[in-house]
């Protein structure tokens, strides 16, 4: 299939423009569900932290409540006096981490009113300890129950303390447990977070009461202000190192002011977006290559369909100029051949007149007589020429509706190839008659149509010049007739196929053909409402193809 | 037997003096005249066995209302049309009107002569 830069430029502008109006929304909505999915992603990470963070902080205020529980009974159901003697504290201490290993208590002391450590129980050596000037104590006192923050005190390792004030018969007493790092540690980084997770608790100071994974050690400064963090359990986000987010999430205990604090990177939990997105993409490009297929095969479609009818049309133009050229240059062709023939009717008979006189006896002694009857034949040939030319363009101008004969086309093709054997013949040339079987009888123009196929015979044979084969086939396809008189010759030219139509065109000696044959034959086809073609065929030659329309005769 | 007469009728003197003189030489009676009135004027003097008819002639009168004429005085004049124009039409129509054939100018003069000697034998 040819295909004209016009065509291929229009498809092109369809597919980019199609591509562009449906591709364009695809990757908009894509890219807008992603980002709604990475919101919803995000906001359930939000969500999954903030629910740690409080658990935990709850889990750590149960924590703290039991220890505070446990000391609060024992300051109620035993007196100062009893605790405060060493070995009865001794045994009770016993009993308690015996019995109740997981509370994680290091030790108890017994602190009398004046802030003296009267019995203590425990690893340290720290019974005889003036406490009455630290903050705890006084706190302890005032307030009747006081949990510190961590710290090293006498014994110079970071611990925290859980402190109950009980009445006694000489005044208020104190009892203290020292709470076991380890055990509290271990509870607080229970939380179940990814590989990048943390989990730890910072005072309202921002100082660490556990080791953390990542954020320090025990006591260390942690870089997060507490202040950021609100009454309820709160998550924030900071830019991690490799462009991930760090959520962390904080949530204050209610028995103590320590803030409970979470974190985690999203690249935990990248993963499942990263899977999400290849999905989408994948589902994205099997979509754009749906379309690009759909479109570039509707395209391909819609322009060839274009294409074709753009070609039907030039064909009917064509049509329509080689009928207005040929009426025009009919009628002007008619006009001069009226002037020539009068002038060319006195040439002729003059010159016959002279050959006439040239009879005279006394004319022929002379010894210029021969060269003047050459002349006057040669005079008398050229006259003959200009008027077979003359003649045929009279013909050509000839506006005679077609009579209506009973015409049986097979019998006038036969006819027509009989008179032109004898000339075939000596050249060589075979003529094949292929004729179908019962061809109807079509209203036509018997002598004209003997003309058309005069012509495209001779032009056939011309063509061929010595030894070759015309066909002639008859076919009845539908409403037509279709006459196909195909020759072996050199063909046509492409170049010179549009034009061998046109009047006067011929490729033959001057005086050997007039170009008038296709015209004449065109022109009466037309009339006839049928179609003349000339195309070359396969493998060489020309086929000359007359379409006429089946027209039954009206019954007489 | 008689003379054949021969009424020649052109409008271009050339072509009608050579025609004349081309069948004088071969024996025949002819004349020319160079318009329609003149011809229908000869012909209501005296009977011509054949005319020869040029169709297009200017002067009031062409060459169908002369044959007309000629048809209407003397019917049994064998008339051939002669014609530069290939109005057939025309032709057919002096055909229809009774003349005896039709030449397209410019002829061949054996033909014209074969033509002649068809209308005197019929
Ligand atoms: N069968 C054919 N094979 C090759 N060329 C052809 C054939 N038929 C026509 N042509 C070409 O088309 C030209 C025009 O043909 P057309 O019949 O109109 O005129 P012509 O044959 O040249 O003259 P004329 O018909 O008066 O003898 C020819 O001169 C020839 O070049
Ligand atoms: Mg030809």
């Amino acid at each position: 299939m040819t295909k004209a830069p016009i065509y291929r430029s229009l498809r092109r502008r369809i597919i980019a423009i199609t591509l562009a109006v449906s591709i364009a929304p695809l990757l908009t909505l894509a890219a807008v569900i992603y980002h709604q999915y990475v919101k919803v992603f995000e906001a359930r990470i939000e969500d999954q932290i903030r629910h740690l963070a409080r658990s935990q902080a709850n889990a750590v205020d149960v924590f703290l409540n039991d220890r505070t529980a446990l000391l609060a009974v024992l300051v109620t159901t035993r007196s100062f006096e009893e605790l405060g003697e060493q070995p009865r504290l001794d045994a009770l201490f016993d009993v308690i981490t015996r019995t109740a290993d997981g509370l994680g208590l290091v030790d108890l002391g017994v602190i009398d009113a004046t802030g003296r450590h009267v019995a203590y129980a425990g690893p340290f050596a720290l019974r005889g300890l003036d406490y009455s000037r630290e903050a705890w104590f006084r706190e302890t006192m005032s307030r009747g129950r006081y949990v510190s923050d961590v710290f090293t005190g006498f014994r110079q390792l970071p611990h925290f303390i859980i402190a109950i004030r009980g009445h006694g018969a000489r005044g208020p007493w104190i009892l203290r447990a020292t709470i076991d790092s380890q055990v509290f540690h271990r509870l607080v980084r229970s939380v179940r977070v990814g590989e990048s997770g943390d989990a730890y608790i910072i005072n309202p100071d921002g100082f660490l009461q556990t080791d953390a994974r990542l954020a320090g050690q025990v006591l260390d400064r942690s870089p997060l202000a507490p202040r950021l963090f609100g009454e309820e359990a709160t998550v924030i986000r900071l830019p991690a190192e490799n462009g991930a987010t760090r959520y962390v999430a904080g949530a204050w205990l209610k028995s103590k002011d320590w803030l409970l604090v979470v974190s985690q990177d999203s690249s935990d939990q990248i993963n499942s977006l990263i899977r999400t997105r290849e999905t989408e993409i994948f589902i994205i490009l099997l979509g754009c290559l749906a379309i690009v297929i759909a479109t570039v095969v509707t395209t391909r479609t819609i322009v060839s369909r274009l294409e074709h009818a753009d070609q039907d049309l030039n064909q009917l133009n064509a049509q329509l100029l080689q009928r207005d050229k040929m009426a025009a240059l009919g009628k002007m062709a008619a006009g001069i051949a009226h002037e020539i023939n009068n002038p060319l009717a006195v040439i002729g008979e003059k010159a016959g007149w002279i050959r006439d006189l040239l009879d005279d006896p006394a004319l022929r002694e002379s010894p210029v007589h021969p060269e003047l009857v050459a002349s006057v034949d040669k005079i008398e040939n050229h006259v003959e020429r200009a008027r077979k030319i003359t003649h045929r363009m009279l013909g050509f101008a000839r506006r005679m509706e077609p009579r209506l004969d009973d015409v049986d086309v097979n019998r006038v093709l036969g006819e027509t190839v009989e008179l032109l054997q004898n000339h075939a013949r000596i050249n060589d040339i075979r003529i094949d008659l292929d004729l179908a079987d019962g061809l109807p009888i079509i209203a036509s123009d018997q002598s004209q149509l003997q003309q058309v196929f005069l012509n495209l015979l001779n032009n056939a044979i011309d063509a061929i010049g010595k030894d070759g084969l015309i066909t002639c086939a008859t076919r009845q396809i539908d409403k037509e007739i279709r006459v196909a008189i195909t020759d072996n010759g050199p063909g046509i030219p492409p170049e010179q196929l549009p034009r061998v139509f046109d009047p006067f065109f011929t490729t033959k000696e001057p005086g050997r053909g007039t170009g008038l044959g296709l015209a004449i034959s065109f022109q009466i086809i037309e009339k006839m409402g049928g179609r003349l073609l000339l195309e070359n065929a396969a493998p060489r030659g020309t086929r000359a193809t007359v379409v006429l329309p089946v027209v039954i005769p009206e019954r007489k | 037997m008689e003379p054949r007469r021969i009424l020649v009728v052109d409008d271009e003197i050339d072509f009608l003096e050579t025609i004349v003189n081309r069948l004088r030489k071969r024996g025949m009676t002819a004349e020319g005249v160079a318009s329609g009135r003149e011809a229908v004027r000869r012909i209501g003097e005296a009977p011509f066995d054949v005319v020869l008819l040029d169709i297009k002639m200017p002067g009031g009168m062409d060459g169908i209302e002369v044959l007309r004429e000629i048809k209407q005085q003397r019917p049994d004049t064998a008339v051939i049309l002669l014609t530069g124009h290939a109005s057939l039409e025309t032709s057919m129509e002096g055909m229809e009107l009774g003349a005896f054939d039709y030449l397209l100018k410019p002829m061949r003069f054996e033909e014209l002569l074969k033509k002649i000697a068809a209308a005197l034998e019929k």
